[in-house]
Formats: structure tokens, sequence, C-alpha cells
């Protein structure tokens, strides 16, 4: 479902992403992972077309949702628009099938985006990008600032969804959310992969657990 | 009291015009962030562009729509020109849309001359209490209201509304869920555009029209915006109504070269409501 081939990505002189390469099958839950400012987020936002290329290629086969970073609400708007401004790229202004996925949004459907809930915008934020009726979904930071029962009930919807046969690329700070969720993963630092494997791989590798999954594992 | 049911209805026909250029700055610093201080010219080009067309022979309403057609065309080449590059900022941008303003007056005294130009509106007068006067004002008034119905009708209940809504406060979300973000400005340029049209149009009839009459129209007009958070039409037409009303009470009881003085000090007011409610609106939202 997406292809990505030496993709080199600047912010202004700086190179944010440098030969990139990754891919996510149909199906697929795959989990990219990294510290602060390694440019996971230059990522997704390439792969949603917010921001171009300045070398290599981009690939995604069929529809993209995408859920930014910071859930990046409409706040003046209430969660029934922020819903159906999700579907503007294919005019899909029908909201009943993203309040079946995700009934707790229901009885919020009247209430101003701006006033909800942390968790609650992020699930506004998966409904929206669930709007564009996505082959394949890339979600950056499910879990930033979210009470951990929260960050579970969020991930047992995207496993639904998944398992539902969406594609996921879960772009993650929290590394043991991520390599619990995903079967396979990407480690990027500095704008370079400089890990890949399956999940259980990468959590057996010494040198993820230490900077990512803590001393303990 | 005759005299002050006329003063209050020649004010609410005035301050219509002062809305109504108002609305057009809020539809654009909704979406844009810009300030637009080429409004009034709008409102110009489309007064003195009725005023040709009336004089080749087209009937009246048709060279009315025509001239606020010109003045949306004239919007969106504003537009263009102050948002097209994408990541103008919004300071820059206010900076073109008045140098546009000032070149504006080249083109129109080139094409019209600097006569001051007029024609008629709805003919007739009307008397309403022992007060009279020109029916045009009915025009004018209900003209106005019907466009603050179809723009809390545009913002509120439909997806082009809605998106315009978006741009303004996300426009990163907006561009996320597809949204063109420059030309939604563009299509606010234009809609300001026809809004100005609109109000040159209506107040041709009972105010003579030169080139720079976009100087009375933009304070007005502005001070009516600024009164509404450049965001809230509904307020901005309190603020339009409330200046004209204020304007005219002070040209039929005292002086009528104070007028613009009035729009300033009610600018001013307004300004400083404004800055004294942003703390406690801070507040809220943390």
């Amino acid at each position: 479902m997406i292809e990505v081939r030496e993709l080199t990505v600047r912010h202004g002189a700086a190179v944010a992403l440098d030969r990139v390469d990754l891919t996510v099958a149909a199906g697929e839950m795959v989990a990219l992972i990294g510290p602060n400012g390694a440019g996971k987020s230059t990522l997704a936002d390439t792969l949603a077309g917010i921001l171009r290329p300045a070398a290599g290629t981009v690939a995604v086969r069929g529809r993209l949702g995408y859920v930014p970073e910071g859930r990046q609400m409409f706040p003046d708007l209430t969660v029934d628009d922020n819903l159906r401004l999700g579907g503007w790229a294919i005019r899909n202004r029908t909201t009943a099938p993203v309040y079946d996925i995700l009934p707790r949004l229901d009885p919020l459907r009247r209430r101003r985006a701006g006033s909800l809930s942390g968790g609650e915008q992020q699930m506004v934020a998966v409904g929206r990008a669930l709007m564009a009726r996505p082959e394949v979904l890339v979600v950056d930071e499910l879990s930033l600032g979210l009470a951990p029962l929260v960050v579970a009930d969020l991930a047992r919807h995207l496993r639904e969804l998944n398992t539902d046969g969406l594609a996921v690329l879960l772009v993650e700070q929290n590394a043991r959310l991520a390599l619990d969720l995903c079967g396979r993963g990407y480690v990027l630092e500095a704008g370079r992969v400089v890990a890949t494997g399956t999940a259980a791989d990468l959590a057996a590798d010494p040198r993820v657990a230490d900077a990512y999954l803590g001393a303990a594992r | 009291m005759s005299d002050l049911l006329q003063y209050l209805i020649t004010g609410l026909g005035g301050g219509c015009a002062f809305a109504l250029v108002g609305s057009g700055m809020v539809v654009i610093h909704r979406v844009t962030r810009v300030v637009n201080f080429a409004q009034g010219s709008f409102a110009v080009l489309a007064a003195l562009t009725t005023s040709t067309l009336l004089a080749t022979g087209l009937p009246h309403g048709v060279a009315e729509l025509l001239a606020v057609a010109v003045g949306a065309g004239a919007g969106l080449l504003v537009g263009l020109v102050a948002i097209g590059k994408p990541g103008t900022p919004p300071g820059a941008s206010l900076i073109i849309t008045l140098g546009l303003a000032v070149a504006a007056y080249a083109v129109e005294v080139l094409i019209w001359g600097d006569q001051p130009r007029s024609f008629a509106g709805v003919p007739g007068a009307v008397e309403l209490a022992g007060a009279r006067f020109q029916a045009h004002y009915l025009l004018i008034i209900g003209a106005t209201v019907a466009v603050f119905v179809t723009l809390a009708i545009l913002f509120a209940r439909t997806d082009v509304g809605r998106a315009l809504s978006a741009c303004a406060s996300n426009p990163y979300a907006a561009k996320v869920v597809g949204i063109n973000v420059t030309r939604m400005g563009l299509l606010s340029f234009a809609v300001g555009g026809a809004l100005g049209g609109l109000a040159g149009v209506l107040v041709t009839p009972i105010q003579l029209v030169t080139f720079d009459y976009d100087v009375t129209l933009i304070v007005g007009g502005f001070a009516a915006a600024i009164l509404g958070g450049l965001v809230r039409p509904a307020l901005t037409l309190a603020g339009g109504l409330l200046l004209g009303v204020a304007q005219a009470l002070v040209a039929g009881y005292g002086n009528a070269a104070y007028q613009l003085e009035v729009a300033l000090v009610l600018m001013l007011a307004a300004m400083i409501w404004q800055a004294a409610r942003q703390p406690a609106a801070q507040r809220e939202v943390a």
C-alpha cells in the first residue's frame, strides 16, 4: 500500500529525511519508532502529501487516511462537522459508519471539538481520517499526552480496524505500544532508518531495547 | 420625534453600507487572517461600473448585478496578488492590499475621472410616523438583512462554509483533510469583493461616489468589523448599524463634519473593549 524509496525531505537547508526506504503491505500494521526530532512526523506529512520530497519516491496505492500529531481539531466546529470535513476530498458526508465504528463519539456529535478531552479528540481525529474511506491509515503519535486507559481503548479500535483489513502505519514515540500492536517496524534516528524487522526482532535487539523500551526489557 | 425616526432610518441605511464592507473584511479575515484594506475599493469600483453600465442603456438590476460581479472579480484579483503565493504572511498581504487600494485610485481616475457620480435608486419616498425618507433606504436595509442571513447559513449550514471556517481555525488540519487552503482564501476574497461591490451599488443612489470614497467606507467598515473581532458577521452588522445611526444623529443634531470622527472614536472604543476582553478569553481557553 505504501512504498517509499530513497526518500529525502529537506526543511530549508536541513535534511529531515535522508534516503529512507519503507513499505507497508495490504492488511499490515507497521510501526515507525524513534526519538523526538528523528523525522517521523516529516515522513507522515510527506506520505499525506503535505510535504514534498526533495528526492526519492513515495507511492501510495489506494486512499490514505491521516491522523496527524496533536489531533489537529477544528476547535470551533462540532464533532459531526469535523467528521464531515474528513470526507471533503472524496465528497463523503455520511458520518453514520464512523459512529458505528467509534460509538463513543455518538453522544458527542453536537459538542464543539475544542471542548473535548484529549482522548475524545484523538478519537475524532481517527474518525475524521476514516471518513476518507482509507485503505491505509497513517497514525502519528496515537498515545501522545493521553492516559494509559484511553490509549488502550484507542489501540483496541486500531487493532479492530486492522483486523477488518485496513493497513496501518503507526508512528509512535511509545515504542512499547507500537511494537506490541504491530507485526513489523522501523527505527528512525536523525532522518535515517537505523533498524528494521519484525516487532519481536526489534524488541529483542539490545540497542532498540536500551534506547526505547527501558532497561527492564 | 419624526426627525429622530428619520435620522434612525437614514442612519440604518448608511450603517448597512458599513456593515456590508465590514462583513467582506470579516469573511476574508476569517479564512485568511488577512485584513483587506482594499475592501472599500470594491465598493467604489462597483459603483462607478454601475454608473457606466446604466449610461450605456443596461436596465437597473442587470447593471447592478454585473457591477457586483466586477467587485467579486476585483476581489479575486486582489486575493491572487495578496495570498496567491503560499506562505505569504498575513502582515505582508495586508500591506499588499493597501498598495492595491492606492493603485486602484489611478485606474479609477483614468477610467472615470475625479468627478463624483451617482445614479437613481428605488424611486419615490416613504412616510412613516411623520418621518419622510427615500424608498431606496428600504432596499438597502432589506438587501443587507438578506446578505447577513445568507452569510449565517453559508458558515453554519453548508460544507463550503465549514471548509472556509476550517481554513481559518486550523489551516494545517484543513490541508490534512484535502481542503485547498489557498483556493478557499481566494474564494473568500471573491465573496468579500462581491459584498464590497454590493455596498457600493446600494449606497450610490443616496451618496455621491468619487474614486476616494473608499476611505469613508473602509473606516466605517473596519470599525464595524473590529466590533465583531474581525470574525463575527452578526456583531459586524450591529457595529455597522450603530455607527451609521450615530453618524446620522451627529449630522442631524450636531455637525455633519464630525461623522468621520464618530467612526474613529467608535473604532477606538471597540479596540479597547476587545483588548479588555482578551485576557478573560485566554483564561477561558486555559
